[in-house]
């Protein structure tokens, strides 16, 4: 039976890299359970190099898992996936295109007319902070501003769960900070079911219902936290310090 | 282009004419700027041979670059994003482009006027070699420098097979394939020169032309002519190097 207010569901998944050189099996991820709800903001940490990335490429279908599966909304993911959509800590922007162009991108795949793309487009460049830099070129674009044309490129396309694979690592704390506040108010209004992967413990308390811990490799999961604390939040307030302060032990223990 | 680099050239050219006027250089191998000047008219006004004008010569050239140079586009862009996109073909193709890529274009006249005459088609086809190979290199090596991670996002982004050609190998390797058609022109106008030595059937081209002017002994025309060629192949340069600044504004 299908629980239909899971949106994501992990059952018994492993994924193994075949060495190159010895045909040697590397165990990457071993036995995930999981399972996530609707409208949840999870967000995902762990050593570096402990397959958080490869976990998210699973569910965006560009890797395929050795065993288990994955359920989206009751049903098995497919090769890349469109009911996933993907944010890259490089941005991914389409160099060639402006602002604007890439944030139309996936409906002009999606065959949507280009005036209603324009239209839906223009929306989503006003409510991103991004007037008058619809025209430029992304290598006109700071980092900051990349990386908020790269998320309305994604949630344009409205799908059922948003991954985020360490999306603010490159920028500075400043404009970090300031893409978190903005992240949440945006997740805010749409309640989209996002997997945020970070090492950054701060970010993750912030932003998240839930934090999954995951070991070094190969990653299972250690610890799931639930962040009761009601929105919006204050990044220095105690109840934040006390969790934080807690995963932090959690990770520094390995 | 800054006045002071046309000084050096003012100066030579002033050097030149002196030298010839104080008969320091034998004006019948090496004519003064001012001949040159006046074959050049002789070129336009009589023509070489007497009744082929200068301008036919230069249209007759640019129609054999055109065909040949329209052939390697059309030819070269397609395959290059192909191989560029599957590897298997790629290696599947590369042994034997490799081992017609070395040949030089000139070396394949003998054999392209044995298939298809004295000609336009011959010539074409001379230029189609010159140009094809840098512009089907530039574009494999173009479609290969796309981020696999641009791939990706695009698939992500509901892209279908056809949609990552379109939308991003052919933009995504614009740069490189433009670099090539500029290499590929180059090596194409060169070629022509050549090919027009070996005979044309109208009698018209540029090649063709300064062989006959030397036939009758006219080195000012010759070297008139050899300017011409040189300036016509800094043209299309130049041309395409807008082209270039318009359609990369992004890079």
């Amino acid at each position: 039976m299908n629980d239909l207010s899971l949106a994501l569901e992990f059952s018994g998944l492993n994924k193994q890299f075949i060495s190159g050189d010895s045909g040697q099996k590397i165990p990457v991820i071993e036995s995930i359970d999981y399972q996530l709800k609707w409208g949840t903001f999870l967000s995902i940490i762990g050593p570096s190099g402990c397959g958080k990335t490869t976990l998210l490429r699973i569910v965006a279908g560009l890797d395929q898992a050795t065993k288990g599966q994955i359920l989206i909304n009751g049903q098995k993911i497919k090769n890349c996936d469109q009911r996933v959509g993907l944010i890259f800590q490089e941005y991914a922007l389409f160099p060639w295109r402006t602002a604007i162009k890439n944030i139309e991108f996936g409906l002009e795949t999606q065959k949507i007319a280009g005036n209603k793309r324009k239209k839906a487009a223009m929306e989503y460049i006003h409510a991103f902070g991004l007037q008058g830099f619809e025209k430029k070129y992304p290598k006109e674009l700071s980092g900051g501003m990349k990386q908020r044309v790269a998320i309305a490129r994604t949630l344009i396309t409205n799908p059922d769960i948003v991954l985020m694979d360490e999306p603010f690592a490159s920028l500075d704390s400043q404009t970090r900070n300031s893409l978190q506040e903005f992240l949440f108010s945006i997740w805010h209004q749409r309640k989209d079911t996002i997997i945020f992967v970070t090492h950054n413990v701060d970010e993750a308390v912030f932003l998240s219902d839930q934090v999954l811990v995951l070991s070094p490799r190969p990653a299972k999961i250690m610890k799931i936290y639930e962040v009761d604390i009601p929105r919006p939040r204050d990044r220095t307030s105690p109840e934040i310090n006390t969790i934080r302060k807690e995963i932090l032990e959690n990770l520094s223990k390995n | 282009m800054k006045l002071t680099q046309f000084l050096l050239p003012i100066v030579l050219i002033i050097c030149w004419q002196t030298a010839s006027l104080l008969q320091i250089v034998p004006t019948y191998k090496f004519p003064s700027p001012l001949q040159i000047i006046y074959g050049f008219k002789d070129l336009i006004v009589i023509g070489m041979p007497p009744g082929h004008h200068l301008q036919y010569h230069i249209l007759y050239s640019l129609y054999r670059v055109f065909w040949g140079y329209i052939t390697a586009i059309i030819l070269a862009i397609p395959l290059g994003i192909l191989l560029g996109w599957s590897n298997r073909l790629r290696l599947l193709l590369q042994p034997i482009l490799e081992l017609i890529r070395p040949i030089p274009p000139l070396a394949w006249i003998p054999i392209a006027i044995l298939w298809f005459g004295i000609g336009i088609k011959s010539a074409a086809f001379i230029i189609f070699l010159g140009a094809f190979f840098p512009i089907l290199l530039n574009t494999i090596s173009g479609v290969l420098s796309i981020e696999h991670i641009l791939i990706e996002a695009a698939r992500t982004l509901h892209a279908s097979t056809k949609d990552i050609f379109f939308k991003i190998l052919i933009p995504g390797s614009i740069p490189s394939i433009l670099t090539g058609m500029r290499i590929g022109v180059g090596i194409g106008w060169m070629t022509l020169v050549a090919a027009e030595f070996t005979g044309v059937k109208q009698g018209y081209g540029l090649g063709y032309m300064i062989m006959t002017a030397r036939d009758i002994h006219r080195p000012d025309e010759i070297l008139a002519g050899m300017f011409l060629i040189g300036l016509i192949g800094f043209l299309i340069d130049i041309g395409l190097r807008l082209v270039e600044r318009k359609l990369v504004q992004w890079k």
